[in-house]
């Protein structure tokens, strides 16, 4: 696949940004084309976070903002200064699973695993907003995130169980 | 991608200003606009951030109506209680809008600047289209036209306009408030997208400098009794093939007033006037009555080559709403 170039010939066209990525603030002094998707995998080295479509269709590259889930790859870099960018890397506390990342592997939710880093943050969110009520509500709410290998019916189980372990 | 300068906009003034200068485009929830950067449908040299302009994100509700902010986010309206109550198909077709990422990014303004979802706009490859290359001609006319234009087409396109929400603002007579160089102006949903003509083909009717600041939808008691049905390919995350809002204001079983707005049909959101002056008096029960009301409304549709099944889908669809809307489906 290919990735963009993120670094340009003319640096005064750079621009600053500083985002709170994973709790951490860090700066970035980069062109403004850069997608907050590049920066978070070609400057921070944060490569859990999948470049699929490139277009905000398949959900590969989902990250919080400020705690709502959204499309790193729809995102300018330099939009996302000051905010607070939360990407899979950012779930786990030490070697703890979040809930929703155990439920993944205790379910068998993934093949291929490319969607899957999209697939848990935005399943994280889709808890938090409320909207795991229901394998129904789950389907219409999890829709943004496609899976090639449609591990669909071990995703939505994982999403059921994480909301039901989590009391929502 | 073209490389551009990128500024925040620090008062709408500047907003304003920034953005009647020529090869400048302003940003807000950025899912449209990055898209049609990356696929070199627009290449702007400035883009103006709104983001950190205050008070054009809210919502406020009075007895007259609903004003929703030009930066309020998609998913906020959708869940936002009053307009659940008082404006319920405006939360529908939200929530039948795009993807729960796209809707948290996505904001109001920006949903009804959106550009045709026709494949011949949106191709990789550079193919006739005049919206995409005035003059170029129209593909679809000869081509892939299932997902076209019934109504108010010309040779120029035949491209149908994808937003959701502006279907629900539509039937519910909404307008659209604006500020440019020449100052306020409001303008109705229904004509803030002008149908092609023999000419260019115009997407919206703003000016250079022109900016959607908010949106008023009036309160009423069609709009408590709305419903928003969206017929598409898939379940979910998929535009419309066909959409309809409906909003009925009843005298027990008798229609006093109905309003109705299709999706997926036309290059704005298509009023069926002729349908609602025929369906007052009627009741939801007479369905010989509805159908010659929606015989009506259908009798200036010019389907293409592959897309008649639009007619009777679209039909169907308005009496489906009718009756979700009336409690009696």
């Amino acid at each position: 696949m290919d990735v963009e170039p993120t670094t340009i010939e003319a640096p005064e066209d750079e621009v600053d940004a500083t985002p709170r990525v994973n709790g951490r603030s860090r700066h970035l002094r980069i062109d403004p084309r850069v997608t907050l998707l590049d920066a978070l995998r070609d400057h921070f080295g944060l490569t859990g976070t999948k470049k699929g479509c490139d277009r905000g269709e398949c959900g590969a590259c989902t990250v919080h903002i400020d705690g709502r889930r959204a499309l790193s790859c729809l995102t300018l870099a330099v939009m996302a200064d000051g905010r607070d960018i939360t990407t899979i890397e950012g779930l786990t506390e030490g070697d703890q699973l979040h809930p929703v990342q155990a439920a993944f592997i205790e379910h068998d939710a993934f093949q291929c695993g490319f969607c899957t880093p999209g697939q848990i943050m935005s399943a994280v969110a889709c808890i938090r907003e409320g909207h795991a009520g229901s394998d129904d509500e789950i389907r219409e709410f999890m829709s943004g995130n496609l899976c090639r290998c449609a591990a669909y019916p071990q995703i939505v189980a994982a999403v059921r169980a994480a909301a039901a372990a989590t009391g929502i | 991608m073209q490389s551009f300068a990128y500024e925040r906009a620090a008062t709408l003034a500047q907003a304003i200003g920034a953005a009647a200068e020529p090869d400048t485009m302003v940003i807000a929830g950025g899912t449209e606009l990055l898209n049609w950067m990356k696929d070199g449908i627009t290449a702007p040299r400035r883009l103006v951030d709104l983001n950190g302009l205050s008070g054009l994100d809210g919502v406020a509700v009075d007895d007259r109506g609903l004003k929703i902010g030009a930066l309020a986010r998609m998913s906020d309206l959708a869940e936002h209680p009053a307009i659940r109550r008082d404006w319920p198909a405006v939360s529908q077709a939200l929530l039948q809008s795009a993807s729960a990422q796209i809707r948290t990014m996505a904001s109001i303004g920006g949903n009804l600047m959106q550009r045709t979802r026709c494949p011949y706009f949106r191709a990789e490859v550079d193919l006739p289209c005049n919206r995409r290359r005035p003059g170029s001609g129209c593909a679809a006319l000869a081509g892939e036209d299932r997902s076209a234009a019934i109504f108010g087409w010309t040779e120029q396109c035949v491209a149908t306009h994808p937003s959701d929400v502006a279907v629900a603002l539509a039937a519910l007579n909404a307008v659209v408030h604006v500020d440019g160089p020449g100052g306020p102006r409001a303008i109705p949903v229904t004509d803030l997208h002008p149908l092609p003509g023999h000419g260019a083909v115009r997407e919206t009717v703003l000016e250079p400098g022109e900016l959607i600041t908010a949106i008023t939808v009036p309160a009423a008691a069609a709009a408590r009794r709305s419903h928003y049905l969206k017929l598409r390919e898939r379940a979910s995350y998929e535009f419309a093939l066909v959409a309809a809002a409906v909003g009925l204001d009843l005298d027990g079983a008798v229609i006093r007033e109905a309003r109705i707005a299709l999706g997926g049909v036309a290059a704005k959101p298509w009023r069926l006037r002729k349908t609602e002056e025929a369906l007052r008096g009627l009741t939801l029960a007479d369905g010989p009555a509805l159908r010659r009301a929606l015989d009506a409304g259908f009798a200036e549709a010019r389907p293409l080559r592959r897309n008649g099944f639009k007619v009777e889908l679209a039909k169907r669809a308005v009496i489906r709403a009718l009756q979700i809307a009336g409690d009696v489906a």
